[in-house]
């Protein structure tokens, strides 16, 4: 039915435009000069024709299945689980429903297929009616000879504008989502207890109805939900991800921007660039089936117990992850210091490498922060390395050969599966994503406009 | 300290300098040849499935077929007991339990693939046919020399009964392996002998697809706006900031946003393409829009003034001019940025593509896993015989990766103008 319509709509767009077209030609040979080509004549009917219905069109099949659910839901006030009443419903509807069928479920169903044809036939009818409309309205305007050309590209210049909104969008989407669940989560655990309780352990929520907690329960809760251990998890990790990658990637980023020659930079810098295009799962499998045994033999051989999830391990590989990004934006930001500058330091008799660590670096400096802030921002928002290599318990420990847990970790591990909306438990999955967005967020930030300045510095 | 010394001194820090460059760059290339070795040595074995010749006797009398016979009436026999008779048939077993480790041998699927056997060779009827069926993982897996077979009975999951028996059929030169279609074809599955990537495959066709179709024309419209026709205002820096952050914000994030909204408010199907390409696409958006602004900005003014000066109005200009010449960036960025998102599983995980799905989807709102996902979920199984088959799935995401990556660069040096 769906695509009926929409093949309908885009049918008669296309028609339309040929048609435009057509009678603006036809003035023409009435002898009146027309205001713009004819061809924008043509757009201008398709336009009309075309976009006030797909708009209706696509709010409706929005919000339909919405609106009918709190039509039907509204006549049986006494059922207690309504969601799972309403799929019973609606699989009963379909023919593929198994279980037990009530004399709710029936009525229902029949409900709504009472609701569904008519919702189908007033869309039908609303769709036909503003095509007829808008079409007519902007036929009328084509036998005025109006400004075609001026007035398509307002509304071509609406749709880019509206388009470039998307990304407002996107971010009051993710505020919003995030922020609506870790209120709820917030009403039921003390922020301050999560921001500094030390343990962590939300199994213990696991199945509870935010809504009929006890006291007792509650106080229960509150120590399940420290996110210190958290917290520390994902610095440590991120601390030997950056002591990998801080040294390798800027020594590559040097090497590759003053020394290489033209041939070793063209293949080499493609090569490094190979690590950031590995999709992260990959480093997780790798991390987690390769490296982390390895570490533990190297241990036991060595007499020491690593932990088969160590810390080490997911950081390390999260070091290589991260070195390509150090190193391509460090060898941008070395290579826009002024020639002039090494000159300088090269004519009072300096080496290369002094010329680099006394002049080179210290111009280059903020850039580098500004790319390093950047990395530890991607080291601590990363998931599936630490997810499949890194451990799921959450210790407080600053010993690399233990597992520890991150920020991440966590959140995959609570909302995989099935989880249940009104659990504090699903609720803290969200709170935590809020604190890496914010985390994220202040270093990028910050990041960025040190990298901003830096360039506006040598342009 | 002479001056000689010094100044020797101060060479050897050069070179010293000069050495740990070279170090960093070649530990970071040795780590992508590392990386590579390991998952082509891991997985190159899971192309190729090991098979087990049986002579498989169509006793129709075993069948209790309804006369006539003809595809429909074998298609709804049941074939067990056909299938048990022959297979019990290669070697001699004392007991029930040695029935069963013999059974063990074979994939569960024996009965099915006897069955189709029978229904592609109807006139085999009555006859005693030999049939290549699939072995167990475990079978396949000694037999590819993956499990070491000097280790004590209890440690290994072959019993030594089991492991005479493939002596024999090795003797008798019944096994042999042959090209793992199952891989390609089929979906997931509990036994990594019958688990294939084409669930996965399809799911990830239809994700990047509707996140092409649902990003590219959005961000192709946000740079022209933003490059082009954007007065500069408060709005306009608004949105530059907000595209810049959301293009560094942790892809779980966007995970959240496509459960906190898509799923639970917006109530679209779980687990589905529908919703990952929506959520990707949120994701890729910024990441696209950015290297469309660059290839519009690298357009020179001169090529806008022409057209301007010539009467064309400033869409004219734009539409007809620019971003024609801007096409190769942007088309490259918008296959990198797919690429991206090809190879992206967290926020997949979040909206619920970890679902154990065995069929393989038909269209978009079919439940279904993607590439990433099936790593993630086979790196998570025990049986060796999925290591190899994760490795072969990571086999084929970087090869797509790969030439994803090859058209894009293809496409900006064969076809982007050079602006002196």
């Amino acid at each position: 039915m769906n695509s009926l319509i929409a093949g309908v709509i885009l049918i008669l767009c296309l028609s339309s435009y040929f048609f435009g077209r057509s009678e603006a030609r036809k003035l023409v040979t009435q002898n009146i000069k027309l205001k713009a080509l004819p061809a924008y004549y043509g757009y201008y009917l398709s336009l009309w024709c075309g976009l006030p219905a797909l708009i209706i069109f696509g709010c409706w099949s929005l919000f339909e299945p919405t609106i009918i659910k709190v039509l039907i839901l509204n006549n049986f006030p006494q059922i207690e689980s309504k969601d799972l009443f309403y799929e019973q419903t609606l699989s009963f509807f379909n023919g593929n429903f198994s279980g037990e069928i009530t004399n709710e479920i029936k009525a229902a169903s029949i409900k709504y297929s009472s609701i569904n044809i008519i919702a189908q036939n007033s869309k039908v009818v609303i769709i036909a009616a503003a095509l007829i409309g808008s079409l007519t309205f902007a036929y009328r305007k084509i036998q005025n000879n109006n400004k075609a050309r001026d007035d398509v590209e307002i509304i071509l210049k609406v749709l880019l504008f509206t388009s470039s909104l998307v990304a407002i969008l996107t971010t009051v989407g993710i505020i919003v989502s995030l922020l609506f669940e870790s209120l709820k989560f917030f009403s039921t655990i003390n922020i301050f207890e999560f921001i500094f309780g030390t343990s962590w352990s939300p199994q213990r929520a696991f199945v509870r109805d935010a809504s009929a907690i006890t006291p007792e329960e509650l106080l229960e809760l509150q120590d399940a939900f420290g996110s210190v251990p958290l917290f520390a998890g994902t610095a440590f990790i991120a601390l030997i991800a950056m002591c990998v990658a801080v040294p390798i990637g800027l020594f590559s980023g040097i090497y590759l921007a003053e020394y290489a020659s033209t041939k070793v930079r063209k293949y080499s810098k493609p090569i490094i660039e190979i690590l950031a295009g590995i999709p992260t799962v990959v480093y997780g499998f790798f991390a987690a089936l390769t490296v982390g045994p390895f570490f533990r033999t190297l241990g036991e051989s060595m007499g020491l117990t690593v932990s088969s999830e160590s810390a080490l391990a997911a950081g390390l590989i999260m070091g290589v992850m991260i070195i390509p990004y150090i190193s391509s934006l460090s060898d941008d930001v070395i290579n826009s210091v002024p020639q002039s500058l090494r000159e300088g330091s090269y004519a009072i008799g300096a080496t290369k490498s002094e010329t680099i660590k006394k002049v080179v670096i210290p111009a280059a400096l903020p850039g580098i922060i500004g790319s390093i802030l950047l990395a530890v921002s991607r080291a601590i928002g990363e998931t599936m390395i630490v997810v499949m290599a890194a451990g799921l318990a959450a210790n407080l420990t600053i010993n690399p050969l233990e597992s520890t847990t991150t920020i991440t970790t966590q959140i995959v591990m609570i909302l995989v599966g099935d989880q249940e909306f009104d659990s504090p438990k699903t609720q803290a999955a969200f709170a935590l994503g809020l604190t890496l967005f914010i985390a994220t967020l202040i270093l990028n930030y910050i990041a960025l406009r040190v990298v901003k300045k830096y360039r506006e510095k040598y342009d | 300290m002479t001056k000689e010394q010094r100044l020797k001194k101060r060479y050897r820090a050069e070179k010293r300098f000069k050495m740990y460059g070279l170090i960093s760059v070649s530990l970071a290339v040795i780590f992508v040849l590392i990386l590579v070795q390991n998952i082509f040595s891991k997985g190159s074995s899971a192309f190729s499935r090991t098979m087990i010749e049986v002579a498989v006797n169509y006793d129709s009398s075993l069948l209790e077929l309804e006369s006539p016979i003809n595809q429909n009436s074998l298609k709804d026999a049941d074939f067990y007991d056909l299938a048990v008779e022959s297979l019990l048939k290669i070697y001699p077993a004392k007991d029930s339990k040695e029935e069963r480790q013999i059974l063990r041998l074979f994939s569960p699927d024996y009965e099915f693939e006897i069955k189709d056997f029978l229904i592609k060779n109807p006139n085999k009827i009555d006859q005693i046919v030999p049939v290549k069926i699939t072995a167990s993982d475990d079978i396949d897996q000694l037999n590819k020399g993956n499990f070491p077979r000097d280790l004590p009975e209890d440690r290994r999951r072959v019993s030594n009964y089991q492991l005479n028996i493939y002596d024999n059929l090795i003797e008798k030169e019944k096994i042999d392996k042959k090209f793992n279609n199952y891989l390609f074809t089929k979906g997931d599955s509990r036994d990594p002998e019958l688990a294939g990537i084409g669930g996965s495959l399809m799911g990830s066709f239809f994700t990047i697809i509707i996140c092409l179709i649902l990003s590219f024309p959005i961000a192709i419209m946000a740079s022209i706006y933003l490059e082009e026709f954007a007065p500069k205002n408060k709005i306009t820096d608004f949105i530059e900031i907000n595209i810049n952050n959301l293009a560094a914000v942790p892809s779980i994030v966007y995970g959240l946003l496509g459960l906190g909204i898509l799923l639970s408010v917006m109530e679209f199907p779980r687990s589905t393409p529908l919703v990952a390409g929506i959520t990707l696409s949120l994701m890729t958006l910024p990441r696209i829009i950015i290297p469309c602004r660059a290839s519009l900005k690298a357009v020179p003014p001169s090529i806008r003034e022409a057209a301007l000066s010539v009467g064309a109005s400033k869409f004219q200009t734009v539409f007809h001019h620019v971003v024609p010449l801007a096409m190769p960036g942007t088309l490259s960025g918008t296959i990198i940025g797919l690429a991206q998102a090809l190879g992206e599983t967290a926020p997949l995980i979040l909206i619920g593509m970890v679902a154990f799905v065995v069929d393989i989807p038909s269209s978009p709102v079919d439940p279904s896993a993607s590439l990433p996902v099936q790593v993630y979920l086979w790196s998570e199984q025990a049986e060796r015989g999925f290591v190899e088959k994760t490795s072969a799935t990571i086999m084929m995401l970087l090869g797509f990766l790969i030439v994803m990556n090859f058209i894009a660069v293809y496409l900006r040096q064969k076809f982007e103008k050079k602006w002196n």
